[in-house]
Parts: structure tokens; sequence; C-alpha cells
């Protein structure tokens, strides 16, 4: 669906923003109308996607994981074989054309666990636009590689020492960076989140995602999933994913949050499952907040669910019933992370890790006729010394 | 009456509960004494994306102490008596949304609030809290911005309470950078074209100097930061006298 003239799904969304920003936004959004109305733009975008990123990427039927116990069939969209190793560089590559397009000298962009960071690096050297990157200080410490490649890629790397020095800290700076230099800079935001247009800009982005998948699974499986998974931070790998189904109401849409220790464990990130309506950088969405408003620390294995916020459109569907959200712990994920590394020989990334969880209990509740479809939206390469650190 | 003819106002910034609120009472007598016209009190917001590094940080301490809306509301309420000046509430959209929009109009109405500034609350998101308020006879101001195109700060302007808060440059708040001076007089003269409510200028004010550079084209200053810095890491009388001192540098400046 399209966000309404003030930027709301539903309830949902809005521009709760400093008046600095409000022209930049607008103008922001003034662009992407002309841009997504030229077959032009999407022609380039698309060429980039298939010569640099390497699409589409395919939808794989899984031979071995969840299948001794029968139950439905689980097929992967491969978003882990992107230049990147994420589905992240879909909406890097749209973003820095609408950059280029504005004629911005300079982009910047926050950070978490650095795979924004670094898709956003990679396309800042791709373009010859120079990048700097906001990241939590204790980010930049836990991930000391992905810190090397994005000065690698030529950006600059920023630590952020504010509040809990993480990726919600990094985000708050990036808009402050944004409004100090509102006139030459493009502030590439890495999820459905922050203010209107940027949740609607980046599904847009990510929905090619979801596109593909539809058109893979009628093709090689003669049918539309019954179900489509997909983990949800902020929520960009899903909301491109269920954009390509949004309209096939049999199909049902899951959105997997990262439980952490447990909803009730006070270290958690699912946002839905355990927070409430506030509102968080720029849009109104769910929150995980104290009953005084702040935004509460949180917790995840996945450093890429580690955010207190979710996407005001995930919001949406949750209200309207259209998607349903659920959590997978720590534990599972990780159990997850592991069984599928030996059961297909495809190492996932934690943040896909909690959807891959999610399916197999799916999967055993369904009938052999079923089709589950999970986004992988990354691979597991950046988490393999976290892991081996943890020393099961 | 915060702003008079022929004089520029002065309005301080606090940060509530910053480092306690004993401090908090003793800064807004201290600011009172000093000749502060109205004062802008900050309710603490763990995430201020208008704020730069010395109101965010004097924010975590607040927050560390325990203070809520609830603790800054009964601060304001032991200022009312007849000559202290209006308080004015500075907080994000998100702790009043939590509190209640209603709820927290009628509680800073009882408290004796003049009104309250919101800056992640801009024009298209205004009307509720603006109404809300109103209703409670407690305005809305709001802000104009250096990138606000001229018809938008005319509508902004129209609909802003009380006054017209004009940033006066890019960016954050904060002393570290000084106000663009040449295009806010620009800025001014044009809202001065599409308004005829008080305007009063913040982000950056932080000298005497810059305070003599606006005080013949506005109505009012603004000045946190650099308040703030003046009493951050001392408590009590210390603090007050520290910050009041501060004060009357700039109050001294803001005589036309």
């Amino acid at each position: 669906m399209q966000p309404d003239s003030r930027g709301y799904f539903g309830d949902f969304g809005g521009r709760f923003v400093p008046e600095v920003l409000v022209a930049a936004l607008a103008e922001l959004e003034a662009e992407v109308q002309s841009a997504f109305a030229s077959p032009a733009f999407w022609d380039e975008y698309h060429a980039i996607l298939r010569d640099f990123v390497g699409r589409p990427s395919p939808v794989y039927a899984a031979q071995r994981y969840g299948r001794n116990n029968g139950g439905a069939a689980l097929a992967f969209k491969r978003e882990d074989l992107n230049h990147t190793g994420a589905h992240k560089i879909n909406n890097t590559v749209g973003q820095a054309l609408l950059a280029r397009r504005m004629g911005k000298k300079r982009i910047i962009a926050e950070t978490g666990a650095g795979q924004h960071g670094v898709a956003t690096a990679t396309v800042g050297a791709k373009f010859g636009i120079p990048v700097e990157v906001y990241m939590g200080a204790l980010d930049v410490e836990r991930q000391a590689l992905n810190v090397y490649i994005m000065k690698l890629l030529g950006a600059t790397v920023h630590p952020v020492e504010g509040g809990t020095r993480t990726l919600k800290d990094a985000t708050n700076e990036a808009f402050r960076q944004w409004a100090a230099r509102v006139d030459d800079t493009f502030y590439v935001i890495g999820s459905v989140v922050g203010a209107h247009p940027y949740p609607y800009i980046v599904r847009e982005f990510q929905k090619v995602i979801g596109v593909e998948a539809r058109r893979q699974c009628l093709e090689q499986f003669g049918r539309l999933p019954s179900d489509v998974v997909a983990c949800v931070g902020g929520g960009s790998n899903a909301m491109g994913i269920f954009a390509g189904f949004l309209s096939d109401t049999n199909v049902r849409l899951w959105g997997v949050e990262a439980a952490g220790e447990g909803l009730e464990s006070g270290r958690t990130a699912a946002a839905i499952s355990a927070g409430s309506i506030g509102v968080l950088h720029g849009s109104r969405s769910y929150v995980l907040q104290t009953g005084e408003g702040q935004v509460m620390e949180t917790h995840s294995i996945s450093a890429g669910l580690d955010y207190p916020g979710v996407g005001p459109e995930h919001a949406h569907l949750k209200a309207s019933g259209r998607a349903q959200y659920v959590p997978v712990t720590d534990s599972e994920a990780l159990d997850a992370f592991f069984e599928f590394s030996r059961d297909e020989g495809i190492i996932p990334a934690l943040e896909s890790s909690h959807a891959i969880a999610f399916a197999r209990k799916l999967a055993q509740e369904r009938g052999p006729d079923d089709l589950i479809l999970v986004n992988l939206s990354g691979r597991g390469d950046k988490d393999i010394a976290q892991v081996r650190n943890m020393r099961r | 009456m915060i702003f008079k003819p022929g004089k520029c106002a002065f309005v301080p910034y606090l940060m509530a509960g910053d480092p306690g609120m004993e401090t908090t009472a003793l800064l807004l007598d201290a600011m009172a004494q000093a000749g502060a016209d109205a004062i802008e009190l900050g309710i603490p917001y763990g995430d201020p994306l208008a704020d730069g590094p010395t109101i965010a940080a004097a924010g975590v301490r607040a927050l560390a102490n325990g203070t809520t809306i609830s603790h800054v509301l009964e601060a304001v309420r032991a200022t009312r008596t007849p000559h202290a000046p209006p308080v004015i509430l500075f907080t994000y959209f998100n702790p009043i949304y939590r509190y209640g929009v209603e709820r927290f109009a009628r509680d800073a109405a009882r408290a004796g609030a003049y009104g309250a500034i919101v800056p992640d609350v801009a024009l298209e998101e205004a009307e509720g809290l603006r109404v809300a308020l109103e209703r409670e006879g407690l305005v809305l101001p709001l802000l104009v911005a250096p990138s606000t195109p001229r018809e938008r700060a005319a509508r902004i302007a129209h609909a802003s309470g009380g006054f017209v808060y004009v940033v006066s440059r890019l960016g954050v708040t904060g002393a570290g950078a000084a106000p663009d001076f040449r295009p806010l007089h620009d800025q001014i003269a044009m809202l001065r074209e599409v308004t005829e409510k008080p305007l009063a200028v913040g982000f950056g004010i932080s000298t005497p100097a810059h305070v003599r550079e606006v005080r013949g084209i506005v109505d009012g200053v603004i000045v946190g930061s650099a308040i703030i810095d003046a009493y951050a890491g001392y408590s009590g009388e210390e603090a007050a006298s520290r910050a009041a001192a501060y004060l009357r540098t700039l109050t001294g400046a803001a005589v036309v």
C-alpha cells in the first residue's frame, strides 16, 4: 500500500522530526515521486542489481533441514548470495541513485553491526560519492572487521559515544549530522524506519525480493507458498519479501522478532511482541519503552535485530491482521544456525536464523502440500567469530 | 508578558533534574532573580534528535536521577509566585505521548506552565497537541529553521502559539557553533513580513556578543547549552550562583 499524504500506513508512520529536516524530507519525497515514475530510473536500478549485486537471487528448496518429521516443504530466498552478503545492498543501490540524481555531494548512514554501513560504503565507492558512517562506539569495538571493511571501501567511520553507544544512538547522530549539513548531504537509512518517506522508499527498493520470489515459486513449484517467513528488526527484508505477496490474501505472512533472552526477560528486541506504541526516529510505531516514554536498551544475539523500534508498515500489518509477528529467542536462533549449516551446507546470518527457527516449527504444523518460503536475508560469515567465541 | 516593546526578552533553558530536583528549584529561583523573562524547563528524554552533546548529556544525568514528567511539573508548581517568570516546558513527543497528550496538557496547566516546546513536532503533526494545550490555556510555540521556505514559514508562524521560535542555524542545539548571523537577519526580516507574533531566536546563542548581534531585531533570545555549561558539574547554591552570574553577563547585553 501507499502511505497517505502525511506518510501514514493506517495509524502508523508520519514525520516526527525537527523543522530543520522537514524541507529536506519534502525535497526527497518530490524526487522519489519523479524517480519512481521514470522507467529509466528503474532500468538502471535493475541493471545494477543484475551486474553488480548478482540478482536475481535463487529460491532454493531445502533438502534436509526440517524434513525429518514430515510437514510442509521449506524453500529459501537466497539473499545471502548477494554482493556484500545480505539484502541490504538492494536498498543502498537505490538510495545512491537517488543521491546522485539530487546532486548530493556526500552520503551519511547509520549502522549497527556494520552490514548497512558496508553496503553503503560499497555503493559510495561504486558511484564515487564520499560516505560517512555513524556507528555506536560499542559496536565499533564489537564489529572491528566490518569497521575495517568500510574503511577499505573508502568510507569514514565515526564512533558515537552517546546513550547506549549502539544502533539507536548511531541513528540519532546520523539525523543530527544530516540536520547540520542538510543542503549537500543524502542520508541513506538502512531499514523501513525513520520519517516519511523513508519507510516507503526502503520498501520499494527491497520489494524486488518479493517480486522475484513470487515469480520463482510459480515457476519452480507451480504454486504460491502457503506461508512467507522473515526476520524483523527494523523490518526491511521482511517488508521486501512481504511486498510481493500482500495482495495474495491466502498467503500467510510471518514476521519473526528477536526475543533475546525472552519476552519477559527485559533483555529483548521484540518491539511488536513486547513493546507499545510510541514515536522513535521520526515515525509512530511499536517501540520498546518505559512507562515514561524513554526508549529501552535492547538485546539480541543478532546485532542486526538489536533495535528498539520497528517499521511503521509492520505496525500497520500487525494492526490489520495481514501479518502475524512471533518471537524467537537467542538460543532457538543459535540452534537453527548450527542445524541449518550442517543440514544444508549454508551458514545463515544470525538474523536470518530467527526466521529459519520459526519456519521449522511452522512446517510441523502444516501439511506436506504446503510450502513455506523463508527469506534467507544474509549469510553468516560475519557471525562466525562471535559464535565461535561463545564456545557452546 | 514575556515580550515587551523595546526590550529583548531573555529566556534561559534548564534541564530539570540535572543534577537533581533540589538544584533545579534553586536554579529556577536564581534565573528569576537574575532577570529571566521566561524559563524553558527541559523534561529529560534519552533520544533528543534536536539537541547537541551538552543538552543530551544533561538529559542523561537527569534520567539517571529518575526525573519524570510528574517531578518536573511539581517543580513548576513550586515556582508559581506572583512575579515569577513564565515556565515553558521543553521535551520531545514520545514522553508526552506516553503520559497522554490531554493529561499532559491538563496537568501542565494545573502546575501553572505557560506552554510547551516540542521540537520533533513540526507543523504537520502539531494539530492534536496544539488543540489539547490551547484548550487548557497553554501555548505551543513552533520552530522555523534556516531551511524553512517562506511560504511554509508563514504557515508555521500562523499556527505557532505565544511566539515563533527562530532557529539560528542548521544543526542541533549547542554552544559549539555560532549562529549564521547574515542569513539569520534575512530570515527575521522575512518573518516580520509574514507575522506580527514575537520572534525569539535560539540554537547557538552563547555569548554577550551573540546577544548584541540580535537584540535589536528580535523580541527575545533563548540560551540553553551555554547556561548548562556554566553550572554543569556543580549542584545546589554553587550551581545556581554560577548559572546566575553567567545569565547576568547575557542579560546585560540584552538591553537594547
